[in-house]
């Protein structure tokens, strides 16, 4: 099954990642963990209200409390129009990001940050956070999708006027966005159907839930030169929004990114930066800020929640003749929920001739979302693969044989436009056929469950530089931020492409001063597009290599070859030569022409679409309802894996986010739109003790357009968990549940309602 | 507001610092002391990543004062390797890629060994329920579970396949 390319010497192998000491011995510096002479701590003002009309804000008595450098409220920023931008992971809007930093003239969330200080100590700002006076004129509010939806519902945006429905709406609403995709006829294909399914889902939004807190440190030079240092997926990101957000231009923006502790598209966008910024501008000090935790639940961005439902028609035997789907997602309290993809991803698995898929981005009172894993495509997901499961049981046909049955092949025409090219989604089901998670007979009381997942992956700009240093070691710099071990990767591509081991490549993530434009660590795309230039820079220092070596032997440079970490004359014609390695000839380049460095720049396409499958048995506690995971298998088409311990790593820890949100984890709003759970003790993501080992089976169908068949492998695993674990509940108790979190509550509810 | 004086061995060596009393070890630690090695990611004592092993005992260091750790001894991430030489539980992380971000692994790494000194031949359950104070959202917990038994194996003298 595994791509085998026994030319490969180091990728495919698990060397220790290049930055693995400083992680395991605490020298690892995180945004938070640096300090600058004469620091300020900054910290942000936040409503408490879910909707209001900010009619005044009084700073005169902070400001004059001693200790106090600098307030700064939404007057200090240019009030910026209306623009999208395209350098984080999905769409946004300039204006709806700094009236997310920094509310103007209504506050749409409990949380919505409205004014900021910077004060010599901790405790000082937060007096001074205590001392502002903030007039608010309370608002009616909406939490729920469908509420936001209705038509009495109080309106968020009065210039918000529905997109993609015709005529233009006259009045405002809090739906941004219709979208629909159809292929075929869905209603004349329902007519031909033997067997219908319908059902409707509801998912809750869940966070992201890094474990390191949003965190910057900022300088503002009296020339206009500004220095940040903080965490982010990408350093290119933070310099574009924050200069947009200030106003300035990009050159006078230096970011340092400081190792990220997690992300998973939560850190794709800013909160803080510009405010840091401004802050220290005002102050004419270096400002720190970093979130609390209650921060990041209740004001950075989780994914959406949302109503769904799904109506699938198939024939007898199996074949699915239309497929049907309503989405509502939500989008926290700015346009911009990851509607599209949800639109696209739900049957993106499938052959189906007639489908019909209309989606809808509603703003309501939560913070914004933000991108998270896949975006948008676990929450359809759960809902087609629950509803899957139960066409096989109306059927009587085995579910992986039903999926089998419908599956997408190179050359199956999408609902939403592109055909499938160079997928591996027949060799994922056929490896879970083989696996003995698949054939091993369930203990009394056990239900098994199988979902699928279908994720694009994305190429996108890239920079890379290789530097062979004047011994022949080798310094690899990108600018793709390291969030999960891509350094060791990179760094081995690297290594492949010069012949040398793993050990002599020392992989860098430079600043944005550094390196050459980079699009944000997300989208799955760093081991594919950040990898590809990495490996085109390493091809062009194999070319320099060769034709110093040709010059060194006088020979024409087509008679040199490179192997092994040397040049060598090819074949007897060339001359007999000693081979010349790269540490002979680093050492000779100050006469052969100077440094060897290479940098590519490049806008990777190509990016293997993934797909995954996931096996998940479980039991189910009657009295409790609780849910235990007793054995889970995830299998994924990878392309080719460079490190295989982090490929696994990236599907296991997807497979434990998604058991988390399939099982716990939720936000959870008081009357007043409060989120009642702001913490890990009430928002439970999963401990050690709630899963059990995952195995990861790295299924290889490599892709063509990346120079090692790499795809993306980050997101895919989070899509299927949610139905898989939804499917085994019902085959262990008969119990559909169709509303996330299958807490316990939930499911003795559900329970009870069976009788 | 007047500092209080406190003294206490960290890693090995005699310190003494100044602190408010209302701020936590962890803040010492990392503002004070300059030890950043310990990480706030919750600061109400549910996530871990400030673990570190006061006077024998795993504790959160966000969920200690400052004042208490008069007298104590403490050991923090920074304390846990020998000079150049990775702690076995260090080693066994890195060997078996038990980390992602890396930022939950100072502390999963403190807890590691507090268990390991309290019981070297843990269960794969009891490592589990060890560990379950110490958030991680990269890993799914499969490879630091396999780290941690690999390093008890490793630090109990045998070799495990």
């Amino acid at each position: 099954m595994n791509y085998v390319d026994s030319s490969l010497k180091v990728v495919g192998t698990r060397p220790i990642r290049p930055d693995g000491a400083d992680k395991v011995t605490g020298r690892a510096v995180f945004a938070a963990d640096t300090r600058a002479p004469g620091m300020l701590w900054g910290k942000i003002l936040r409503s408490p209200h879910a909707h209001a009309r900010i009619v005044s804000i009084d700073t005169s008595k902070a400001e004059a409390l001693p200790g106090v450098h600098g307030v700064v409220t939404a007057a200090d920023f240019p009030d910026i129009p209306s623009e999208e931008a395209f350098v984080g992971e999905g769409p946004m809007n300039f204006r709806d990001l700094a009236l997310n930093c920094m509310a103007r003239t209504k506050v749409l969330y409990e949380g919505h940050a409205l004014a900021a200080v910077a004060a010599s100590t901790q405790a000082i700002a937060d007096q001074a956070l205590a001392l502002i006076e903030v007039n608010y004129e309370v608002l009616p509010h909406v939490i729920e999708v469908e509420a936001a939806m209705a038509d009495d519902a109080p309106i968020l945006h009065d210039d918000m006027f529905t997109a993609g429905v015709t005529p233009k709406p006259t009045k405002p609403s809090n739906i941004a966005k219709v979208v629909t995709f159809k292929k075929g006829d869905a209603e004349a294909g329902f007519k031909e159907a033997e067997v219908i399914v319908e059902g409707t889902y509801t998912t809750q939004p869940v966070h992201q839930a890094y474990i390191e807190p949003h965190a910057c440190l900022a300088t503002y030079s009296p020339d206009g030169q500004i220095q940040i240092h903080s965490s982010s997926q990408g350093h290119f990101m933070v310099r574009a929004y924050t200069a947009k957000l200030l106003g300035v231009n990009l050159s006078n923006i230096r970011v340092n990114p400081a190792e990220i502790g997690g992300g998973f598209g939560g850190k794709t966008l800013v909160y803080l930066e510009p405010v840091a910024v401004m802050l220290s501008k005002k102050s004419g000090r270096t400002v720190k800020m970093q979130m609390t935790r209650e921060d990041v639940f209740r004001a950075s961005g989780p994914t959406s929640g949302a109503w769904m439902s799904v109506k699938i028609g198939a024939k007898k035997d199996g074949t699915i003749v239309a497929a049907k789907q309503v989405l509502k997602y939500q989008a926290g309290a700015f346009a911009g929920s990851p509607i599209g993809p949800g639109c696209m991803c739900g049957f993106a698995m499938y052959d189906l001739p007639n489908v019909d898929v209309v989606g809808y981005d509603v703003v309501s009172n939560r913070p914004k979302v933000a991108a998270y894993r896949a975006p948008g495509a676990p929450i359809t997901s759960f809902a087609v693969e629950s509803l899957m499961d139960d066409l096989a049981t109306k059927l009587g046909i085995d579910p992986l044989t039903l999926r089998v049955k419908n599956a997408a092949k190179n050359g199956t025409k999408t609902h939403y436009g592109p055909t499938h090219q160079n997928i591996g989604f027949t060799a994922v089901l056929d490896a879970v056929k083989a696996h003995p998670h698949w054939k091993t007979p369930l203990k009394e009381g056990q239900g098994r469950g199988l979902a699928t997942g279908f994720w694009f992956n994305i190429g996108g700009e890239s920079s890379a530089s290789v530097h062979v240093n004047e011994d022949g070691s080798v310094t690899a710099a990108t600018g793709s931020p390291d969030i999960g071990g891509s350094r060791a990767s990179i760094g081995m591509m690297v290594a492949e492409v010069l012949g040398v081991p793993a050990t002599t490549v020392r992989t860098i993530v430079a600043d944005t001063a550094s390196i050459g434009f980079t699009h944000v660590t997300g989208g799955s795309r760093v081991t594919f597009a950040t990898g590809m230039a990495a490996t085109q820079a390493a091809e062009k220092v194999v070319e320099d290599l060769k034709r110093r070596a040709a010059q060194t032997w006088d020979i024409p440079v087509e008679a040199v070859e490179w192997k092994d970490g040397a040049a060598y004359p090819a074949g007897s014609n060339a001359g007999a030569f000693e081979p010349l390695d790269l540490a002979t000839l680093a050492l000779k380049a100050a006469r052969t022409g100077g440094p060897l460095i290479a940098e590519v720049s490049l806008n990777a396409q190509g990016a293997g679409p993934g797909f995954g499958a996931h096996i998940c048995d479980v039991t189910v506690d009657k009295e409790t309802g609780h849910v235990t995971i007793d054995r889970y298998t995830a299998i994924q088409d990878v392309g080719k894996a460079i490190h295989p311990s982090y490929v696994e790593g990236q599907i296991q820890g997807g497979a434990a986010q998604g058991i988390g949100w399939a099982l716990n984890e939720e936000y959870i709003y008081n009357a007043k739109g409060q989120m009642e759970n702001p913490g890990f003790l009430d928002y439970r993501v999963p401990v050690a003790s709630d899963v059990p080992m995952i195995e990861a089976v790295l299924v290889e169908v490599p892709n063509p357009r990346h120079p090692f068949g790499a795809r993306g492998v980050g997101e895919v695993p989070i899509i299927p968990p949610m139905a898989a674990i939804a499917n085994a509940i019902r085959g262990a108790t008969g119990l559909r549940m169709v509303d996330l979190p299958m807490s316990p509550p939930k499911v003795r509810a559900a329970f009870d309602a069976a009788g | 507001m007047a500092k209080t004086y406190v003294s206490a061995t960290i890693n090995g060596e005699s310190s003494e610092f100044l602190c408010e009393t209302q701020q936590t070890l962890l803040d010492v630690l990392r503002d004070v002391v300059g030890l950043t090695g310990s990480k706030e990611g919750c600061a109400s004592g549910d996530c871990g990543a400030c673990s570190v092993i006061l006077d024998g005992r795993l504790v959160c260091s966000c969920l200690v004062l400052g004042v208490e750790a008069e007298g104590t001894t403490i050991t923090t991430i920074e304390g846990i390797a020998q000079g150049d030489k990775l702690h076995p539980v260090q080693q066994k992380f890195l060997e078996h890629a038990a980390l992602q971000c890396g930022f939950c692994t100072p502390g999963l790494i403190v807890a590691t060994k507090a268990l390991l000194d309290e019981n070297p031949n843990p269960t794969e359950t009891e490592a589990r329920y060890w560990l379950a104070g110490n958030l991680c959202r990269c890993t799914g917990y499969d490879k630091v579970i396999r780290a941690v038994m690999d390093a008890a194996a490793e630090l109990r003298g045998e070799t495990v396949g």
